[in-house]
């Protein structure tokens, strides 16, 4: 046992536990904010694991993507919704608990058995390292451009959508109407920040 | 390709002989780096910090820093001690965890993106093959300690200032990722050794400057953007949100993110002349200028000079940089966020999607200039 394999082997056991016991915790806390961020440190801990695993360009667009855009997303909307509302009591909440708990207990023992079972190729295929970076594009613009081409369309809808949903124009009640009649909407940048009548 | 001198493989041949194993010796070696560029980059805040001070000052025609030491040079040192002995307070109904975690969170991947800036051609702490993309995913860490210490400090101009840096740094590392994707697409490489080394065939003339100017501008207005310096320090307009998301910071803490922003100011200035002032290299040719008197390019005493002439070339051309910031934050005035935004969406994103389109096409045009 050298010292490389052996650090691998702590850093593997280190993140493991983080990952196993950082996404608990991000389905169990009450807090939702706790929930968000453990989420991102969860994210972080699956890059080590690329990272364990010589996959470096994975791991850093992992970080990219899920810790840079998605965590932050989320922690955006968390913010911006009132934290200080209490949730209206569920109904029969422990039972729901129970049904949950029991079938993540049943995807978790069907997962460990297929683990078990399956006859894995070991040693798995070396990792080329360095070059992983040209042959994940490669394979991005020739085998797998469909996909690739349908996931950008479906970001795009999903953008679309998000700014037709966001644009609704903002009526402005009729009293505050006076000299800014040709304007309809507030993201019309004419109207000044203390127009007359706030003055008033 | 692998001339220059290798520190690492000297200092591990010395502690072999001392008849240590080749793994010990490699464990030995591995802390140096980070050590030497752990204070190397607390040094060169210390620097900027006093440069700050003397540059404001003389824009303002004032004197100064004067007394600690000469010319104040002692001046950042005597504010680093200020902040390391104030009392670290933490607001009664704030959220303590969330409210040590922030800033930790905030200088940590700014300190590990120094791993890719190369002072020489091995003299950086690891060339990883996946370089300049390090820095970017790193950097998209930051806004999540910006937003946790925005929401930990239970204020409500800290949680505003929190959700405007994170907004910031989000919209402007889309311009700055495709402004590098460029560089990239030019040199064929991610690392920053790679970079650099396909800019310094002719000296000064194979700059990437020439070939992106674009770029480099887009680059450079997001990077100021990114470290939240004027006319971009949006998230902490005095005016507006009292100090953004350091309102209630203090002490150590606050001493925390004063150094990632600086730190972050170096580490800016140093890759901007690494993908566009050819890093290391110096404006004439080392190899023909060592042919022009009779040196071949492998004597040592030749080696040794182009290695320190390579650090001083680095560090000048990034301290140019720095000096151009700290002018930039004392003469302009700040935008406004909504011109901040659009700034960064309705124009920048644009022109360096163009620039992206142009330079793919000149590359397949003129492989020969552009990097086939």
């Amino acid at each position: 046992m050298n010292i490389a394999y052996s650090t691998e082997l702590i850093c593997f056991l280190i993140l493991s536990a983080v990952i196993v016991s950082g996404s608990l915790a991000v389905v169990l806390l009450e807090n939702i904010v706790y929930s968000a961020f453990l989420l991102g440190g969860v994210f972080m801990a699956v890059a080590g694991l690329y990272l364990l695993l010589n996959a470096s360009f994975v791991a850093a667009a992992q970080i990219l993507v899920y810790v840079g855009a998605v965590n932050v997303l989320i922690l955006f909307a968390i913010m911006l919704v009132n934290n200080k509302e209490k949730l209206k009591p569920i109904k029969g909440l422990k039972t729901r608990k129970f049904i949950s708990g029991g079938v993540c207990g049943g995807l978790l023992i069907l997962l460990l058995r297929v683990s078990i079972t399956t006859k894995w190729n070991l040693p798995g295929p070396t990792s080329i390292g360095e070059e992983a970076t040209e042959r994940i594009g490669e394979h991005l613009f020739t085998d797998y451009l469909l996909p690739f081409e349908l996931a950008s369309i479906l970001l795009l809808m999903a953008m679309i959508g998000a700014i037709v949903l966001a644009r609704r124009d903002v009526s402005i009640p009729p009293a505050y109407i006076n000299d800014l009649n040709n304007q309809k909407s507030l993201s019309d940048k004419k109207i000044p920040l203390l127009s007359e009548n706030t003055i008033k | 390709m692998n001339s220059g001198i290798d520190l690492e493989m000297s200092f591990t041949q010395g502690v072999q002989n001392l008849g240590l194993s080749h793994e010990l010796a490699h464990l030995l070696w591995i802390p140096l780096p980070m050590l030497l560029v752990l204070v190397s980059a607390v040094i060169g805040v210390l620097v900027t910090v006093w440069l700050e001070r003397k540059i404001s000052a003389a824009a303002q025609q004032r004197i100064g820093p004067e007394y600690a030491g000469a010319l104040g040079i002692l001046q950042p040192m005597a504010d680093g001690l200020k902040l390391l002995v104030k009392e670290d307070i933490i607001p009664a109904r704030a959220d303590s965890v969330l409210f040590t975690v922030g800033p930790i969170l905030v200088l940590v991947p700014v300190i590990l993106s120094w791993l890719i800036v190369p002072f020489g051609q091995n003299l950086l702490i690891s060339n990883v093959g996946i370089g300049i993309f390090l820095w970017i995913a790193l950097s998209s860490i930051q806004p999540i300690g910006l937003l946790m210490s925005g929401y930990s400090s239970n204020n409500k101009y800290s949680l505003l200032g929190g959700l405007r840096a994170a907004a910031q740094s989000i919209s402007y590392e889309i311009p700055l990722a495709l402004a590098v994707l460029a560089i990239v697409m030019m040199s064929n490489s991610l690392s920053t050794v790679d970079i650099v080394e396909q800019q310094n065939t002719a000296g000064i003339l194979s700059w990437n400057i020439w070939r992106q100017p674009v770029g480099f501008i887009i680059f450079w207005i997001c990077a100021l953007a990114e470290c939240e310096r004027l006319p971009f320090d949006l998230p902490e307009a005095e005016e507006e949100l009292v100090a953004g998301y350091q309102t209630e910071y203090s002490g150590m803490k606050f001493a925390l993110f004063y150094l990632a922003g600086y730190i972050n100011l170096v580490l800016s200035a140093l890759l901007v002349s690494v993908l566009y002032l050819g890093g290391w290299g110096f404006p004439i040719s080392i190899d023909w200028f060592s042919s022009l008197i009779g040196l071949s390019i492998d004597n040592p005493l030749v080696q040794i000079i182009a290695a320190s002439l390579g650090i001083v070339m680095t560090i000048l051309k990034a301290y140019l940089l720095v000096f151009l910031a700290i002018l930039l934050r004392w003469t302009t005035p700040r935008v406004r966020i909504d011109q901040l935004l659009d700034l960064g969406w309705k124009f920048l994103l644009p022109i360096s999607l163009v620039n992206l389109l142009v330079t793919a096409s000149l590359k397949l045009a003129f492989p020969m200039t552009f990097g086939g």
